[in-house]
């Protein structure tokens, strides 16, 4: 059903006939504001793109726009990247962000999806009030868990290390994962379970063979919803690991060279695009799994 | 939220398998079940926590820290259920059964009451207490923040935002929808992505290409090189220092968060408004309604549910916000919020009791929601 074929159809059996010309300038006026918009949308991610690339002293002496008025003059580098990643550091943070975001993303689905065939699957006592509080769970502001938390790793010895972060997120992301899973896992056939139970699986033969193949669209959703999460974070990351170099990740990185160097904006930009970088890749390909968590998911905590 | 719960009792789902005959539950069980649910993440957490340490102190390749952390995560975590599988299995038959779904269940259950539920409470806890948690000051803190200008400022700031913010993302958001569901099916995708697109930045990167936009320079230090003041000096102005300008750079700021938020309002009520089933705006056509007239009068009213959870949605996360404020601003100017301004005294001013006092604000404004989500979850399992 395009939406032109339905206008036509809408035309024809409506009263009054609006001229051929009106429907085109119809069409036209849709078209122009959707561009404007889309517009208004993309340039200021596409300034710092653009002054990423362009010499420290182009940056700091015309705006970003000029490179489309004064066209033949542009000079393009990439040094700014090279400073960046080299000396201020952002390709450690790079890694960094790396070894926080992956196994803060893969424990809490492990986690997770053992806990939401139980809720699905399994009979325990207590099972419909512990549910109910992961329900509730879900929308617990994650500023109610930072001081008795880090007073926790302190007591502990963990604050500053990767575990700390890994830990953290995964309490915070587990709420989501379990009510993701748990409705997508109990929505599965139960003739499926009982037959398999029938050839004598066990439960842990029929979660690791059946449950867990069937629900791989789930757990890609979830999956990118809290690599997303994870990689964006600034507040876990600044209360439990820190800024030490050998710890820090790219979005605290980014914050200290905006306190730093809060003007050098060729530097910034270019920062600014490399914490960018894997998220717009990993959104942008697999933006049909991240649509389907999205309602859930931002009601995060 | 327990007492909540604990009101009615709680429902058999129907596809849950039979219960078991009531046994009488032995205390051994008993022990087993905790036991049980507690060997994953005391294992898990010890592990992490040395492999953690190992890493760090080699102070090694980076990448190797990667693929030990996946590894770790992956085969570890998973490996410790797959003991605990092996364990149960071994055990006399009375107890298999009934201990098994808490090797499932438990770790989840005990990495949550640690994670969330203890820290909420000692929040709360805490909220009464003095600045160095020595001593109970009863409602001081509360009082403090009800009563200080610079509190009142972050709570005025927070209402501004949690009304300014949802409104313009669904009103913006829905707009587009609409245009766009008219455009052709490519044109429509390929647009969408564009507003759709900064849900995958940070916040902190989102505030650094925004400080860009609103960059200021006083007159005569050369050229003006954020975008704001470019347009507004070539139309003949004095530049601004945009975020200087109290109360107004409170809005200046919630734009970045509109940015951000609309792409999502926009892409939930998309897929409400096709499912509006073409019948009824057929029928409205026919009986001469205009194109606003079927939108006012048909559209809306289907999606009016969808627009309160997405309004709710957007909500919760500028009621949370944190990282647009502190980078752009850190709170100066007249621009600090409830969230930033509870990390600013806990950290800052390392001031436990108002820190824990605002984050209880944050969270008793929650609590409805909370509610709501729990009726709503109990209502889904009842037509199930």
């Amino acid at each position: 059903m395009t939406a032109v074929g339905q206008e036509v159809r809408a035309t024809e059996m409506a009263g009054p006939k609006p001229t051929f010309m009106s429907r085109l300038l119809e069409g036209w006026i849709i078209k122009l504001v959707i561009l404007i918009i889309v517009i208004i949308w993309i340039i200021p991610t596409l300034g710092v793109l653009i002054s990423s690339f362009r010499p420290a002293d182009a940056v700091n002496t015309n705006g970003w726009w000029t490179v489309f008025t004064d066209f033949g003059n542009n000079e393009w580098t990439f040094s700014n990247y090279d400073q960046v990643l080299n000396s201020i550091g952002f390709g450690n943070a790079f890694l960094n962000s790396l070894s926080v975001t992956i196994p803060a993303t893969v424990i809490p689905i492990t986690i997770a999806a053992f806990a939401a065939y139980a809720f699905a699957w399994m009979d325990f006592p207590g099972r419909n009030i512990i549910f109910v509080t992961v329900v509730a769970l879900l929308v617990i502001p994650l500023q109610m868990a930072l001081i008795p938390l880090l007073s926790l790793y302190v007591d502990f010895d963990l604050n500053g290390t990767f575990p700390a972060v890994w830990l953290a997120h995964t309490g915070f992301g587990l709420p989501l994962a379990i009510y993701l899973l748990r409705n997508y896992i109990g929505s599965l056939p139960s003739s499926l379970m009982e037959s398999a139970k029938i050839d004598g699986a066990t439960h842990f033969e029929i979660f690791t063979k059946l449950v867990v193949p069937l629900s791989v669209p789930v757990l890609a959703s979830f999956a990118i919803f809290q690599f997303l999460w994870v990689w964006n974070d600034l507040l876990v990351a600044l209360v439990f690991l820190g800024g030490e170099p050998d710890v820090r990740v790219v979005t605290l990185a980014l914050r200290d060279l905006n306190g730093s160097r809060g003007e050098a904006w060729h530097l910034l930009t270019a920062g600014a695009f490399i914490t960018m970088a894997l998220p717009l890749a990993v959104f942008l390909g697999l933006q049909r799994y991240f649509v389907r968590g999205l309602t859930a998911g931002s009601v995060k905590g | 939220m327990t007492i909540h719960t604990e009101q009615r009792p709680a429902e058999p789902e129907p596809q849950a398998p039979p219960p078991h005959p009531e046994e009488p539950t032995g205390i051994g069980t008993q022990l087993l079940r905790i036991g049980v649910s507690l060997v994953v993440p005391v294992l898990a957490i010890l592990g992490l926590y040395f492999a953690g340490n190992v890493l760090l102190d080699e102070d090694s390749n980076r990448v190797i820290v990667v693929v030990m952390a996946i590894i770790v995560g992956v085969f570890g975590v998973f490996g410790l259920y797959y003991g605990m599988d092996w364990l149960i299995n071994r055990m006399p038959d009375r107890y298999r059964d009934k201990v098994r779904p808490f090797a499932f269940v438990g770790p989840a259950i005990v990495i949550l009451a640690i994670f969330l539920l203890y820290p909420t409470f000692d929040t709360i806890y805490r909220s009464f207490r003095d600045p160095t948690n020595a001593s109970f000051v009863g409602f001081e803190n509360f009082s403090r923040i009800f009563s200080d200008s610079e509190f009142l400022i972050s709570l005025r700031n927070s209402v501004g935002w949690v009304l300014i913010v949802p409104l313009f993302s669904v009103v913006i958001g829905l707009g587009f929808a609409v245009l766009a569901d008219r455009l052709g099916r490519r044109g429509e995708s390929f647009s969408k992505t564009f507003i759709f697109m900064p849900m995958a930045i940070s916040f902190v990167g989102a505030s650094i290409v925004w400080k860009f936009i609103y960059n200021f320079r006083p007159e005569g230090f050369g050229d003006q090189i954020g975008l704001l003041n470019g347009v507004w000096t070539s139309l003949g102005n004095e530049p601004i220092a945009w975020l200087l300008q109290e109360p107004y750079n409170n809005l200046y700021l919630m734009v970045i968060l509109i940015w951000l938020q609309t792409g999502f309002a926009m892409v939930i009520l998309s897929a409400a408004i096709k499912s509006v089933p073409e019948d009824i705006i057929e029928a409205a056509r026919i009986d001469g309604a205009s194109e606003f007239q079927v939108f006012r009068k048909v559209t809306i009213p289907s999606i009016s549910s969808t627009i309160v959870v997405v309004a709710t949605t957007v909500i919760i996360t500028v009621w949370k916000v944190f990282d647009i404020v502190f980078v752009m601003t850190g709170g100066r100017f007249g621009t600090s919020v409830v969230a930033e301004k509870m990390v600013t005294e806990f950290f800052t001013f390392r001031n436990s009791g108002s820190g824990a006092a605002l984050a209880v604000v944050l969270l008793i404004a929650i609590i409805p929601l909370m509610i709501a989500n729990v009726k709503r979850f109990r209502e889904q399992e009842e037509t199930r």
